[in-house]
């Protein structure tokens, strides 16, 4: 399989609060560091805990954000500071999902308008027509094609989301960064998006960077997983290595925590009870960032931050993985 | 052991100008002290209309609210005002779903929980913020005696649920009720507070309601389960009942639907179709006939009469709401529900 998109050393820093006239601004370090590799046609997920750098991946990765340092490739050719004009045509290969779909759509537009702007901003005239195009996407991703001229109140949440599904699309992109996507979502809602972009993903041979703090939902849509936390990638692994056999006391931790519908596993598991909440990232932890949490942790974890290294299936950025 | 908390045929209803919506529809309910009842269903299925119903906050509203709630033998819904004041804060208290809205920005966390210890106990400010500081303390707050001056944005998430768990038990209630305690947080934030609710039940023994989305945290923490859907309660038993055994459609449904950690990622997840009807416009008969796959089953029963709560076998408490007769909801459970699990 060939790579699409390469990332390397991705950083972002914020300025947080500045403190006096002329002092300092606060530094969050909110990625740090991030390298890993997308091919065509799969789905890497990208979990973590609120304020993991995560959704800032994935603003950095369609260039919504400024990369301050770092590096974007996308089918070998260096995206990473590319002026909004040579932009454009990237774009259209490049599409974004949501995660709320009551903010992502404007609610002035009718239906037909809001999926049908993509074509109007790249200048595109699809074959048949942009009102001929934009009713096939909404069969698509199962609307009646029909309500092109409702708005979006007129939708109940599953159903924006859906709206929200077909602009993406609308531009025959190659890769779709899903941030969130079915976070909002009520339970027996969730599971209808969930097939449905594992079906287009199947049918259009899309690949996806599916965002989502649900290890559960990503286990359901992703074939490689990264774990996050506090702006570096702690482990990256197939799936089923990471969620059978976790490598990092951090996933380990994640896994354990989430709860299971059955009574009789409760008592049966192993838990892991993390202590205290993620520190603050203008002032990460020295060495591991994790370190302060970790049961494992020695001296050399607040020394020396551990390199993503190969271990077994996995790769972990761990002095004492598993 | 007599039941604490006992709703009987609570209908809550707010007229609007397209109409009527039922918001609770003739619900009944008991909790005893120290158990756990787990409150489930989708967004608009009455879950939280019915928690400010037991604590009477529809007063002077605009709902009508009709039938009875008796907390430690008074009835909340005919109760004047100054009664139910007594009982609310210090009988029973509510946990919020988001805790930074639920927190006044301007004052203290540790104001915040004075103000509440103080209407109901005649002490001074001193005594009452020592009390703060042992209840911040006693729901795991490092260095309480200093937290206990901060104001709401310097706590994280996870430490502003606490410390509303702090004020909601700081006249130690014998009714608890969570609307989505942990719904905004972390999973692993979502463990600690979970843990916490528990070891605060042991200790106090307080009966707590708690109102979840989340099949996971049901089971984790519930005895009890009460399924609703479009105002209506569905099923209800013990958590062993609902989650392992579901009798109604929805419940199957629920629960084949949720992603897992076990079992095969890569069959598709048998999803219901369809989406959660409006409360305005209940769709007649059973709620859930539109979007139910057994409805041919039944025949012209599902959509025409809504049927009864009934015990599962004579005798059980395990109540399921569904036309579906016992033989053909044992075939289809073993048959079809089972192998999607």
């Amino acid at each position: 399989m060939s790579t699409i998109l390469k990332v390397t050393d991705l950083t972002k820093h914020f300025a947080g609060n500045k403190h006096g006239l002329f002092g300092k601004a606060d530094v969050i370090h909110a990625v740090d560091g991030l390298s890993f590799e997308l091919a065509q046609g799969e789905a890497l997920g990208l979990v973590g805990e609120s304020g993991c750098g995560k959704s800032t991946t994935g603003r950095l990765i369609t260039r919504l954000l400024e990369p301050t340092s770092g590096k974007i490739e996308f089918e070998d050719q260096d995206i990473t500071h590319l002026s909004n004009n040579d932009l454009r045509p990237i774009r259209t290969q490049l599409q974004m999902i949501f995660q709320d779909p009551y903010s992502s759509l404007n609610p002035r537009h009718t239906v037909g308008t809001i999926v049908g702007t993509p074509f109007k901003i790249s200048k595109v005239t699809p074959e048949g027509g942009v009102k001929k195009r934009v009713q096939e996407l909404l069969e698509i991703v199962g609307l009646n094609p029909e309500h092109y001229n409702r708005y979006p109140h007129e939708f109940s949440g599953g159903q924006r989301q859906r709206i929200g599904i077909a602009r993406a699309l609308a531009l025959r992109p190659k890769v779709i960064v899903a941030d969130e996507p079915v976070s909002a979502l009520d339970v027996s809602i969730q599971a209808q998006i969930i097939n449905l972009m594992k079906d287009l993903q199947k049918d259009f041979g899309l690949t996806f960077i599916f965002i989502a703090h649900d290890l559960a939902v990503v286990r359901h849509f992703a074939q490689r997983v990264a774990v996050m936390y506090l702006g570096n990638i702690v482990e990256i692994a197939d799936r089923d290595s990471l969620y059978s056999n976790p490598k990092h006391p951090y996933t380990k931790a994640l896994l354990s925590a989430v709860p299971e519908a059955d009574p009789d596993a409760v008592g049966a598991r192993e838990r892991i009870r993390l202590t205290g909440d993620v520190p603050n990232p203008i002032n990460p932890p020295s060495g591991c960032r994790f370190r302060t949490r970790c049961w494992k942790a020695q001296e050399i974890c607040a020394t020396t931050p551990p390199q993503l290294l190969q271990v077994g299936k996995s790769s972990v950025a761990c002095h004492f993985p598993e | 052991m007599s039941s604490f908390l006992e709703v009987k045929n609570l209908c809550v209803n707010f007229p609007t100008e397209d109409g009527l919506v039922k918001a609770v529809d003739n619900l009944s309910f008991s909790v005893e002290k120290g158990k756990t009842l787990g409150i489930v269903g989708e967004s608009g299925s009455g879950k939280s209309v019915t928690s400010l119903a037991i604590l009477g906050l529809h007063k002077g509203g605009k709902a009508q609210v009709s039938g009875q709630i008796f907390v430690g033998g008074v009835e909340v819904n005919s109760g004047s005002e100054s009664d139910i004041r007594k009982l609310r804060g210090n009988q029973m208290a509510m946990i919020f779903q988001d805790s930074l809205t639920a927190l006044t920005p301007f004052y203290t966390i540790g104001d915040q929980i004075v103000e509440a210890y103080q209407v109901h106990n005649k002490v001074s400010k001193a005594d009452g913020k020592k009390h703060a500081i042992q209840m911040l303390d006693r729901v795991g707050i490092p260095e309480p005696q200093k937290r206990v001056d901060d104001y709401p944005h310097q706590f994280s998430g996870g430490m502003r649920q606490r410390a509303m768990i702090a004020m909601a038990l700081s006249c130690n209630p014998s009714l608890l009720i969570a609307d989505e305690p942990t719904t905004a947080l972390d999973v692993t934030v979502q463990a600690q507070i979970l843990e916490l609710l528990r070891q605060l039940q042991k200790d106090f023994g307080t009966a707590i309601i708690l109102i979840t989305h989340d099949l996971g945290v049901v089971a984790e923490t519930a005895d009890d389960v009460l399924l609703m859907y479009a105002g209506k309660a569905v099923e209800y038993g013990s958590v062993r009942d609902v989650l392992q055994k579901p009798q109604h459609p929805y419940g199957w449904g629920l629960l084949t639907s949720i992603p897992r950690l076990t079992g095969d990622p890569d069959k598709k997840l048998a999803a219901i179709p369809g989406t959660p009807p409006s409360l305005i416009s209940v769709p007649s008969g059973c709620a859930f006939h539109p979007r139910c796959s057994y409805v041919s089953t039944v025949g012209a029963a599902c959509s025409a009469t809504v049927p009864d709560l009934l015990p599962v076998a004579t005798g059980a408490h395990h109540l399921v709401r569904c036309h579906l007769d016992v033989k053909n909801r044992e075939d289809i459970f073993k048959n079809q529900v089972v192998p999607k699990l």
